[in-house]
């Protein structure tokens, strides 16, 4: 997908007032000067097969991706959002309202609202039931990238990892496992907003590891910053419920998508302060320490399963049950 | 299996996730391998289940230098030969919905995948088994074919279901292997540097740890069954590197809480009541004579094969030259050659491109010096 972004989207020069990130800093949203301020704003558009799920829905899922990805630019107040939606041809008037009640009561959670929008039908066959694409808009004084990571940063992930993807990925094949499972997503201004104020100096890189989980996330943060990143495995939270599900798929969870979790990159002196902090917060009482980066290996991620040591393999695609 | 007689002994049966023990295992590893006093000593596992473990862990950064252990064809999805994949292309392509395992998705044929066919409009659906798929089927009046792809760990699943009954709408196209032939195929070739076999736990737990004993015996070759667990992987190296220092062509069996002697009956008699081995290529390896399980006559009704006209020839009509010809990945697996020796390695085949099952493997040595310049050093320790 990244490739694709590059080779397509990328094409073609843009005129940008200077110092602005843009798109082809390939970070979670775009940051423009204002004054003294960031103006930060980021797009996203939705499918999931089923739009309902265990612990969420589409609805959810569109709030929170566009707040988080305000939030890993340092932008944890969102002015406002947009919200379009593209509705198949006989799809479920019941369903419409149960997911924009849940757009509703996510952007409450947010502290923000959806100010402007759009509605569009196709028809059957069109589409796979629903689309939703949201943007938002924030301010902030200092953005925080993907890439300021050095040697010695300590990684920090907010809690634990992969619930989405298998809880949706457990359900989609029936496997009977349900109430074990519920995705994260969620917004997560709140929780990043705290780590920033305790440490607004020190935390030098953010991420959300949304598809491609924890793998792909470190995998661009380690490649923009120039670093190898060493991970810990078994300081790594996972739910057992999702560590098994993962063997019996054939999945690894560390590529499995989060929807509510942020990989903070942070200075070593301020690591504990900011991780006991997170640990304070509703949606951050299982973060932890879960690696450092190393001059070594620069783009590469290291994985100490305890056992032996493996590079993390950067998934490509979409993640698929494995016979062995 | 033996019974467990209280909590210790199942705790004690459970640890085989101890860090610190696998370090103490592996320091023994390297000593006995040391003990053998020449350089590289060559074992081969053949399943694609070992090969995950020992990569899952990173067991390959604490192997001593001195062993050289050597991912056989024991990898199903990349064995499936191109021909198999182009029968269940064609079956796409021709309206038939096709349930395959998410690993065989991207598995190139002559001239496409079935994530291609997909793309273009194909139902191709990924399926976790065959119970999954007779599900699906059930729920539509659709001609639904499983491609059914693995050893004999899958293929006894397959068989069951057969033998269950399947509804009218569904049928199985088998690219089923099976492994014990093809060990003979590797420790045939010539200079092959073979010196023993890891045997997969789990299908000896179907087959029995028996089936090994006529092939060590006609080979003077050693095989340990063993599981797939750090521990266990670990523990059935030890052992057979033991076995190749002493020059014991015997089979042991380091997976006692699954694998018996003779295996489990039901489970063989489910498997050769439904299928018959025949000879068949795998891919980028050789042809080998009862090596690929097809569906008896009985079962003929839910035989994707005789249900509809398969013509491969319209799709190699079009197909560029078949490469596979050119392939040594059987002389890369048998440790003859390096990755670097075969004339399509880096050029013709590739991780977007693999021509023969050691690229197509996430896992395959090729795939691995393709992606990290060959061998890995992360490190460890440091």
């Amino acid at each position: 997908m990244r490739d694709l972004i590059r080779d397509v989207f990328l094409q073609g020069e843009q005129t940008l007032p200077e110092g602005t990130i843009g798109l082809d800093a390939m970070d979670d949203g775009a940051a423009l000067r204002v004054g003294d301020e960031w103006l930060v704003m980021t797009t996203d558009s939705y499918v999931i097969s089923p739009p309902f799920f265990p612990g969420g829905d589409i609805g959810r899922l569109a709030v929170s991706g566009t707040v988080n990805d305000l939030a890993m630019m340092g932008a944890t107040q969102p002015l406002a959002l947009t919200c379009a939606v593209i509705i198949e041809e006989g799809f479920s008037r019941s369903d419409l309202e149960r997911i924009q009640r849940s757009i509703h009561a996510t952007c409450r959670e947010a502290g923000t609202a959806i100010v402007t929008g759009d509605t569009k039908v196709m028809r059957r066959g069109e589409l796979d039931g629903i689309v939703i694409n949201t943007a938002g808009v924030a301010l902030t004084k200092r953005v925080v990238r993907d890439q300021g990571l050095q040697s010695g940063d300590r990684i920090i992930v907010t809690g634990t990892m992969g619930d989405h993807g298998l809880a949706v990925m457990a359900f989609r094949n029936a496997m009977g496992l349900e109430g074990a499972f519920s995705s994260d997503a969620a917004p997560i201004n709140a929780l990043v907003r705290a780590a920033l104020e305790c440490a607004p100096e020190e935390i030098v890189a953010l991420k959300d590891p949304t598809r491609g989980g924890l793998s792909s996330a470190l995998h661009e943060m380690a490649e923009k910053s120039g670093v190898g990143i060493v991970i810990q495995e078994h300081d790594i939270p996972i739910r057992d419920a999702v560590r098994a599900a993962s063997e019996l798929l054939g999945i690894d969870p560390l590529h499995a998508a989060n929807e509510g979790k942020a990989v903070i990159g942070v200075r070593p002196e301020a690591a504990e302060r900011v991780l006991a902090v997170l640990r304070r917060t509703a949606l951050g009482a299982d973060a932890a320490i879960v690696g450092t980066c190393v001059s070594e290996r620069p783009g590469y991620v290291v994985l100490d399963t305890g056992f032996g040591r493996r590079l993390l393999i950067e998934p490509e695609g979409e993640l698929l049950p494995r016979i062995c | 299996m033996n019974v467990l007689r209280n909590r210790d002994e199942l705790g004690a049966h459970l640890r085989f996730q101890e860090p610190g023990k696998a370090r103490e295992m592996a320091a023994t590893l390297a000593h006995v391998t040391r003990s053998i006093g020449r350089e590289p000593v060559s074992v081969m596992h053949v399943c694609g289940s070992h090969e995950q473990a020992i990569a899952r862990y990173g067991l390959r950064a604490v192997f001593p230098r001195e062993l050289d252990v050597i991912m056989g064809p024991g990898c199903p999805v990349c064995v499936t030969d191109v021909p198999e994949v182009d029968e269940a292309v064609l079956l796409a392509a021709q309206g038939v919905r096709v349930f395959t395992y998410g690993d065989m998705l991207r598995v190139p044929g002559s001239v496409k995948s079935l994530a291609d066919v997909k793309a273009e409009g194909g139902k191709v659906d990924v399926v976790y088994g065959i119970g999954q798929a007779v599900q699906l089927a059930c729920e539509t009046q659709e001609e639904c074919v499983f491609f059914a792809s693995g050893f004999e760990t899958t293929a006894v699943a397959t068989a069951a279901v057969i033998l269950a009954g399947v509804p009218e709408n569904f049928s199985v196209l088998s690219a089923h292997k099976y492994i014990p032939p093809v060990m003979e195929i590797v420790a045939e070739m010539p200079q092959t540097r073979i010196e023993g076999f890891l045997a997969a736990g789990h299908a000896a737990a179907i087959t029995g740890s028996a089936i090994f004993e006529r092939f060590a015996e006609r080979y003077k070759l050693p095989v340990v069954v063993t599981g797939f667990e750090p521990l266990d992987i670990l523990a059935g190296l030890i052992r057979l590197v033991e076995l190749v220092r002493d020059g014991r062509a015997e089979v042991a069996n380091m997976y006692p809480r699954c694998v018996t002697r003779e295996g489990n009956r039901p489970a063989q008699e489910a498997l050769w009541s439904v299928f018959r081995p025949i000879g068949g290529r795998w891919r980028g390896i050789a042809h080998v004579p009862n090596g690929n399980l097809r569906l008896r006559d009985r079962f003929a009704h839910v035989d994707a094969r005789r249900r509809f006209t398969i013509d491969l020839h319209q799709l190699w009509d079009r197909a560029p030259a078949n490469l596979t010809q050119h392939c040594i990945c059987g002389d890369i697996m048998a440790g003859i050659a390096a990755p670097t020796g075969c004339s399509l390695y880096g050029n013709q085949c590739d991780p977007d491109h693999p021509v023969g099952a050691c690229m197509v493997s996430s896992e395959g040595t090729c795939r691995i010096w393709h992606q990290y310049g060959g061998h890995l050093d992360l490190g460890y320790g440091s």
